[in-house]
Order: structure tokens, then C-alpha cells, then sequence
């Protein structure tokens, strides 16, 4: 396959296998530009693209700027609390007018599930969901299942282990939407109050125990707690659940020699994964950052690069 | 439309012969092959500059560098096809700051391609020189673009289609001229 041919990227849950080895498959090339001294290519030139983060964000948002300079794309970046949002203007008002200004791309976060696709549906303009609720974020699993490619050379037959809140996190949502599809075997593991109650509908395996959860793994993926979680009472304190689910050395030992060990950060050290597994040798965290700007360089090229036949 | 066979206007022994003649150009232009590499453009630059680099390394009894360009996200065209070419890699794992560099490519045509590719080079690094070798010239430049080294010239005209074999990607090695007919 050459060509993507949708106008957005909302989800890995409406992707196909074919799709996402067609954006690895460009990431991988990507990636050596950002490898090069001067880390640009003229590609985008003269394209717009919004960056529209109506949820707080570091690294999502600093990756996709990045990949938007090194192709060279013109963007602009709205946040949230800054925009007309807080004055009382509807997402579609606030998208439709900056379209109109010649925007051909939006990356949007929010905070409600479903808004890019809602966006998606309103505005001509490609979009690209960079987190909605507690729904996907398709590019960190993109990147994330990037990561396990390069290091392990495939992605099926293999075991991943999603260790943490999945219930309400959209980063395991899309990474199991898309290993499953790319072949993999995932099973999650932590407190019941925090698993998903569309378990069976995601096609993963529930462990309860982590330390038989990552038997036989080749992949471990903490996930960030966040702490209000906490205050809603879906686990007693955060001591405990360092004690019960957090990642160390002890806790893996039952896990292939060659283990990847993934965090999508922001991390929480010494709760849901110790300082030494983070820092360690199997830990792959930092290069899940650097896939991130390659693989959406890929995405603003398969989207933007071209015309989209009518 | 269909494509059909017009005429083979070189064989395999042609194109060793115009390989080999190039190579001793190169050689000759840059006295010595100290300071040279190559790069060769994807898809056939690429199978005719190892060729060009095994003579090289045979007659001056050296190993040349080779590097690999891919122009994809150079091309000028972009926001005119449809069929969005797929990228691939540049793989290029030496500097080039200050090396004469040689660009091989199978067909010099337009010149856009070329001319991509310049800038693709310009971005990887400086090199001191950058003189193209081609197997064909098939005139019909659009931009001021020339090559240092042909292999053969073949007058064309704009119907026609020069389609350059290597045995890596196809069945035969030779060059054959080929013409829309319009049915």
C-alpha cells in the first residue's frame, strides 16, 4: 500500500494492519532526518497546520511542533486556557474560523471523548487526535508500537503487558487496539477498580498478579497513575499500589531476557515504576520520545504530502 | 493505452561498456579517486552506482563509499500528484563536507529530479564538488541542468518512455524505448 486514504487520524481502533505498517513503514525513514545535522526537508512547505491543546501537554505537543519544522510546515499553537474557549465559544466556531484563515490540518487534546471525531466530522480540514478523554490517542500508540518494531523487528507473536490504570487511560486504549491488530498478545494487569469494563471487547487478557502477568513478557508498559484517581477511591493510597503493582527489579524477574520496558510518561518514580527500571538498560522511554517526532512526521506527510483524490 | 516496445538501445554489454568508460571519465576529471564518493538516486541510481563503484575500485585498486539519496520529500510535484510516492530511506553514512561528490542516476530527463536531489545533498552536508553521471540523456531539460557524465544520448521524444533494466529490480539488464499507443 502507498497511500493512506482517510482525511484524519482519530483512532487506531478504525485503522487497519496495512495502515499502520504503512505509517511504521514511512516513520522509519523519517527518522533518519532527525538523525541529520540540519534536521530539515522542504515537504510541507507552505502547508498550515493549528496545534489546539485544550488539555495540559508537554512532550505531545513539542513533538508534533517539532515534526511540523523539520517538514518544513507553517503552524500555530492554541492553548486551551489562552483561547476563546474560556469565552464561551464553541469548539466547531473556534476550528471553522481559524480554517477559513487556511488551515489544512488540526491537531487536537481534549479533555472530552469523542471530540476529534466530532471535529473530524464538522470541518474539511484534516485532524489529528493527540488525545480525547479517556477515548484514544492514536499516535502515542503509533509510536509507541513504532518503538517495539525497531527494537524488536516485529510486533506480532509477541507478548506486551500493559501494567497500570487502563481504565482510564486512552494511551492503553489505542496501544492495544493497535497490537492486537498488528498480531500481538496483550494482557493487562493492576487493581480490578482499575481495569476496563469493556475488557472483553478489547480482545486482552486480565492478570490481576503483575508477577505473573510479565511471564514469558517481551514488552512492559507502565502506565502513569494519576493521583485523583486516588481521591475517587479506586485505590487505597498511592504507597499501596506501589507496593502491589509499581515495576522494579524484583517484581520482573519472570520476563524474557531481552524485555522492553515502555512508559509514555509523564512518569511517577517510585509509584508505578522504580527509578532503576526506568533508567536502566531495558528501558526503552526515551526512545519512545524520538519515535514520537518521527512517527508524526510520517503522519503530516501520508495526510498533507499529495492531493487527495476528489 | 498501452504501452509498447519501440527498440532496446542498449544491451548489457553496452551498458558494462558505458559504465566502465565512465568510471575512467571520472577518474581522469578528478586525477584519482582520493577525494571521491558516491551517491546513487533510488530506485536505479542506485544498482548502477555500485556498478560504477566496482570498477572504480577496480581499476584504482581503492574502496569509494557509496550512499544512497531518496528525494521523495524533495520532489517539487507534491501538491500535483495523486499517487503519493512512497518514502524511503537516504541512506548516506559518511560526510560528505568537503568530498567531490558523484550523483548517479539512470535517466536525466527533466532535470527535476536532479534537481532534488541537489537540494537533498545540500542538506546532508557541503561537499567540495557534485558532478552527475547518468547511464541516458534523453534531452528535453526544463531546468539548467547538465550531466558531467553520460553514458549514452539518446534523442527521444516526449511520448516515448526510456526505461532502464537492472537485474535487482527487473529481468534483464538493458535499456529499452518504449511509446504510448493510444488505442
Amino acid at each position: 500500500m502507498q497511500a493512506l486514504r482517510r482525511k484524519d487520524i482519530l483512532g487506531l481502533e478504525e485503522m487497519s494492519a496495512e495502515e499502520i505498517t504503512l505509517v511504521l513503514d514511512t516513520a522509519r525513514s523519517m527518522r533518519e532526518i532527525i538523525q541529520r545535522k540540519i534536521k530539515k526537508v522542504p515537504t510541507l512547505r507552505g502547508r498550515t497546520v493549528l496545534n489546539l491543546f485544550y488539555e495540559p501537554s508537554t512532550r505531545t505537543k513539542a513533538s508534533f511542533e517539532l515534526a511540523q519544522k523539520y517538514m518544513s510546515a507553517d503552524s500555530v499553537s492554541v492553548a486551551g486556557t489562552s483561547s476563546s474557549l474560556v469565552k464561551g465559544e464553541t469548539l466547531k466556531d473556534t476550528v471553522r474560523n481559524v480554517e477559513v484563515m487556511g488551515v489544512e490540518c488540526v491537531i487536537m487534546r481534549h479533555p472530552v471523548s469523542g471530540a476529534a471525531h466530532y471535529l473530524a466530522r464538522s470541518i474539511e480540514a484534516s485532524v489529528i487526535n493527540a488525545g480525547d478523554g479517556m477515548h484514544e490517542h492514536p499516535t502515542q500508540g503509533l509510536l509507541d508500537m513504532f518503538t517495539i518494531w525497531e527494537k524488536k523487528g516485529r510486533i506480532e507473536g509477541l507478548k506486551v503487558v500493559i501494567v497500570g490504570d487502563v481504565r482510564h487511560s486512552r494511551v492503553a486504549r489505542s496501544n492495544i487496539w493497535g497490537l492486537k491488530k498488528m498480531g500481538a498478545r496483550v494482557v493487562i494487569s493492576g487493581p480490578p477498580t482499575l481495569m476496563p469494563p469493556d475488557r472483553a471487547e478489547l480482545g486482552v487478557d486480565y492478570c490481576p498478579v503483575v508477577e505473573e502477568a510479565v511471564e514469558g513478557a517481551d514488552v512492559i508498559m507502565a502506565l502513569r497513575l494519576q493521583k485523583e484517581r486516588q481521591e475517587s477511591g479506586l485505590f487505597p493510597s498511592l504507597r499501596e499500589y506501589a507496593e502491589l503493582y509499581g515495576l522494579n527489579a524484583r517484581r520482573l524477574a519472570g520476563a524474557n531476557e531481552d524485555l522492553l520496558i515502555m512508559h509514555p510518561g509523564p512518569v511517577n518514580r517510585g509509584i508505578e515504576i522504580s527509578s532503576e527500571l526506568a533508567d536502566g538498560p531495558h528501558s526503552v522511554i526515551l526512545e519512545q520520545v524520538t519515535s514520537g517526532v518521527a512517527v508524526r512526521m510520517a503522519l503530516l506527510y501520508l495526510l498533507l504530502g499529495g492531493v487527495k483524490e476528489e | 493505452m498501452a504501452l509498447i516496445h519501440k527498440a532496446t538501445v542498449m544491451d548489457e554489454k553496452a551498458m558494462q561498456q558505458a559504465l566502465r568508460r565512465i568510471a575512467h571519465e571520472i577518474i581522469e576529471h578528478n586525477k584519482g579517486t582520493e577525494n571521491l564518493v558516491l551517491v546513487g538516486v533510488r530506485r536505479r541510481g542506485v544498482p548502477l552506482a555500485r556498478r560504477l563503484q566496482a570498477y572504480l575500485n577496480e581499476i584504482e585498486n581503492t574502496s569509494i563509499p557509496l550512499g544512497i539519496l531518496d528525494i521523495t520529500l524533495y520532489r517539487d510535484d507534491l501538491t500535483q500528484r495523486t499517487d503519493q510516492p512512497e518514502v524511503r530511506t537516504t541512506d548516506v553514512p559518511f560526510s560528505l563536507e568537503n568530498k567531490d561528490v558523484v550523483l548517479v542516476d539512470d535517466v536525466l530527463y527533466t532535470g527535476r529530479t536532479i534537481r532534488s536531489a541537489l537540494d537533498a545533498l545540500m542538506d546532508l552536508g557541503r561537499p567540495a564538488t557534485i558532478q552527475l553521471a547518468v547511464l541516458v540523456d534523453r534531452g528535453h531539460r526544463e531546468l539548467p541542468i547538465r550531466a558531467d557524465f553520460v553514458g549514452k544520448n539518446i534523442p527521444t521524444s516526449k511520448t516515448e518512455l526510456v526505461e532502464v533494466r537492472v537485474t535487482e529490480f527487473d529481468d534483464a539488464e538493458q535499456v529499452d524505448i518504449l511509446e504510448n499507443s493510444v488505442q
